[in-house]
């Protein structure tokens, strides 16, 4: 046995179905073991969509397990960089393994040689060089336990050629992980929960603003019960959403920048805010000191860095999300919020958005919409980043789904690995990827990794023919004037599907898109639909 | 606002990267920083001088305590700590100064290390404002070369310990 076999069956023991990566020579010992093993690798076309495509995977299932990826070294380490900080942002659990040159070649500046763990050192949750392949066991066990808990994230474990070929007597895997400096605090403190229930006893318009933290900690449900048990009303970040089903008559939207007016008004009007699992970050929240600054704000977290970052609550309370509301729903206490609630039910009437589009072409928001209510209740929705994004994001309906995007880095390109990742996690839902005509373009050569791997891929494309928000960002801020957002050159969908033998529909009016759709949903195959846009049509 | 840092690692490779890495991506500025095993050998204490406001302190902690090879960070004003600094100084003398440099060195503690004809090394330590003190009183003097430590510390002794 050598020290790629140990890999192999370190990933067995973790219980790895699938390996997303792209292989070369470091990593050939790896590939070269992994085929005696039952764990299917799938081959993506670009490294980074490895990385997508495990995050898409580990997502799908809650992000109970992490999704693993494995790439050669030096360019093929550096692609993938990318997509680790972008796993990274959102907190998504993912194993990384990367080949490396020979130990005693390390630092020479050899061929295909990149320092990738000095390279990923501020994104990554933690990273391993191994250099003695008896540490193999100890640097996986651990790995998997440091992804999938506490605030979730990526690892990366970088592997010497010579060290995947060094021969090992024996194989065992740890039982447990020991490590002195990592314990995440699960449980939130009693004190700090008592005097949570304290200041919403006192609260007469208290809002729960809930991050993609609640879905890590798979505490949508907790939360959601105790919302509905005391009336409070529920606002989302980006990655928050889905956390409420859409149309739960507590759910007021996403708030931020390219949010719901009504729910920005919510948290500027709330005199408690419980803010959970979400960084504050610029794009929810533009101007801290509103959400701080004459209210009670609560924050709870899994990661005591991210309490005080931005705003200083009245109440930190560290813990897992799914702990902390479990253990609130458990409290009885008065409150009567109803007067709140019809405050706020105004508002979602008369703030909400007043779009006028242009009938020549597909209405994106309507399109959206319609889309959304037309795929199965627990279909899994991926929207990419630019317009698209916003648009999904404002116009989505999230029943029992899923709705994934990449809301920290905002990277180009995520939906269509990803899509193939949940899939192939999820073969079961129904997966639909939603990209731009930028975005898709990005990864469009992972068709041919759907094909290849028979994963059905439903992707919609939004054509404007622009980079779309950086055009729309140009309007408003250079008055037209429009600098390398120009998409002329794009190919043409229905001859690129049919290259891949992918079936094909283009939507160009409004009065197309039902059957348009109902076309597209109608069986678990790979399908693109394309909607032409107005090219000047805006979020804002 | 100064604040220093005592943090135990682990003594490990890329550790001391890793650390510094952390505040220079987080824009924390780092007066110095000095390494050193403890009486474990699997175990550095670094002890890092930085300044900034109470929420950038409070944050250094934070994001320091979020590194898994940091085993744990303690943070103090520099009126609770015993601060110490040692500085070598080479310098140039001759008949006429060497009286004054000799005299310096007996009123600051600083001991004479080394020496020929021309040059001597002073060695001092103390306090970091007394090892820039001393400095000062060497104005007018040849200096060749200067190496300093950086700040090393310690929190007081308390019943709590």
């Amino acid at each position: 046995m050598n020290g790629a076999d140990v890999m192999v069956k370190c990933l067995e023991a973790e219980g790895v179905k699938d390996v997303f990566g792209y292989p070369g020579v470091a990593i050939a010992p790896f590939y070269n073991s992994i085929l005696e093993s039952d764990i299917n690798s799938i081959l993506v076309r670009t490294e980074q969509s490895s990385a997508h495509a495990a995050s898409g995977y580990a997502r799908a299932y809650n992000n109970d397990r992490p999704g693993v990826c494995a790439v050669t070294s030096g360019p093929g380490a550096t692609n993938l960089i990318t997509g680790i900080a972008t796993a990274f942002a959102d907190s998504i659990p993912m194993i990384c393994i990367t080949g490396q040159v020979k130990t005693d070649l390390l630092g020479s500046d050899v061929f295909q040689e990149a320092d990738i763990t000095g390279a990923c050192e501020s994104f990554v949750k933690y990273s391993y060089l191994v250099k003695d392949v008896e540490d193999l066991p100890r640097v996986f066990k651990e790995a998997f336990h440091v992804a999938s808990t506490g605030r979730k994230g990526p690892v990366l474990i970088d592997v010497p050629i010579d060290v995947q070929q060094a021969t090992v007597r024996n194989f065992k895997y740890p039982d447990k992980v020991e490590m002195r400096t990592y314990k995440p605090t699960v449980k939130g403190n009693g004190a700090q929960m008592a005097k949570v229930i304290r200041e919403l006893e006192k609260a007469k318009k208290p809002l729960i603003c809930a991050g993609g933290g609640v879905l890590l900690s798979k505490g949508k449900y907790e939360l959601l019960s105790f919302a509905e048990k005391n009336h409070i009303p529920v606002v989302t970040t980006m990655m928050g959403i889905s956390v409420v089903p859409t149309e739960h008559e507590l759910c007021f939207g996403m708030v931020g920048n390219n949010g719901k007016a009504y729910a920005n008004k919510a948290m500027s009007e709330a005199d408690l805010i419980m803010v959970v699992g979400a960084r504050v970050a610029d794009r929810a929240v533009n101007q801290p000191e509103l959400i701080t600054k004459g209210k009670v704000m609560i924050h709870i977290d899994v990661d005591p860095a991210e309490i005080g970052k931005i705003a200083g609550p009245s109440i930190p309370l560290v813990g897992d999300a799914q702990a902390i509301f479990a253990e609130l729903d458990t409290k009885e206490f008065e409150s009567d919020y109803s007067e709140w609630l019809k405050t706020l039910n105004e508002y979602k009437v008369t703030y909400a958005r007043k779009r006028h589009p242009n009938p020549e072409y597909v209405d994106p928001a309507g399109f959206i919409n319609l889309l959304s209510h037309k795929m199965q209740k627990d279909a899994i929705y991926i929207a990419d980043v630019g317009q698209n994004q916003i648009w999904s994001c404002d116009n989505v309906c999230i029943r029992e789904g899923k709705f994934m995007t990449t809301g920290g880095m905002g990277t180009m390109g995520y939906s269509i690995p990803a899509a193939i990742g949940a899939k192939k996690r999820r073969p079961e839902r129904q997966v639909v990827a939603v990209c731009g005509d930028g975005s898709f373009q990005m990864s469009m050569c992972e068709l041919a990794t759907a094909k290849q791997h028979n994963i059905p891929t439903k992707i919609v494309v939004l054509t404007n023919g622009y980079l779309g928000m950086v055009r729309e960002y140009q309007h408003f801020t250079y008055q037209d004037k429009y600098s390398v957002v120009d998409l002329s050159g794009n190919p043409d969908l229905e001859k690129l599907s049919s290259a891949y033998d992918i079936p094909f529909v283009r939507v160009s009016k409004m009065d197309e898109a039902e059957a348009a759709i109902d076309q597209f949903l109608a069986n678990d195959e790979s399908y693109i639909m394309e909607a032409i846009i107005d090219p000047m049509d805006l979020v804002k | 606002m100064k604040r220093i840092y005592s943090v135990l690692v682990e003594n490990r490779s890329g550790v001391l990267m890793k650390v510094a890495g952390l505040f220079s991506r987080r824009c924390f500025n780092i007066d110095s920083l000095t390494v050193g095993e403890t009486d474990d050998p699997n175990v550095s204490c670094m002890t890092i001088v930085s300044s900034g406001d109470e929420r950038t302190i409070e944050q250094v902690e934070k994001q320091l305590n979020k590194k898994l090879d940091i085993i744990k960070v303690k943070t103090f004003e520099e009126k609770n700590s015993i601060n110490r600094e040692m500085m070598l100084v080479k310098v140039k003398y001759n008949r006429n100064n060497r009286r004054d440099i000799m005299e310096n060195c007996e009123i600051m503690g600083a001991s004479i290390v080394d020496m020929s004809n021309t040059n001597m090394i002073i060695q001092v330590c103390d306090t970091p404002e007394r090892t820039v003190q001393f400095l000062k009183m060497l104005k007018g003097i040849s200096i060749l070369e200067v190496a300093r430590t950086g700040t090393l510390a310690l929190q007081k002794c308390s019943e709590n310990d």
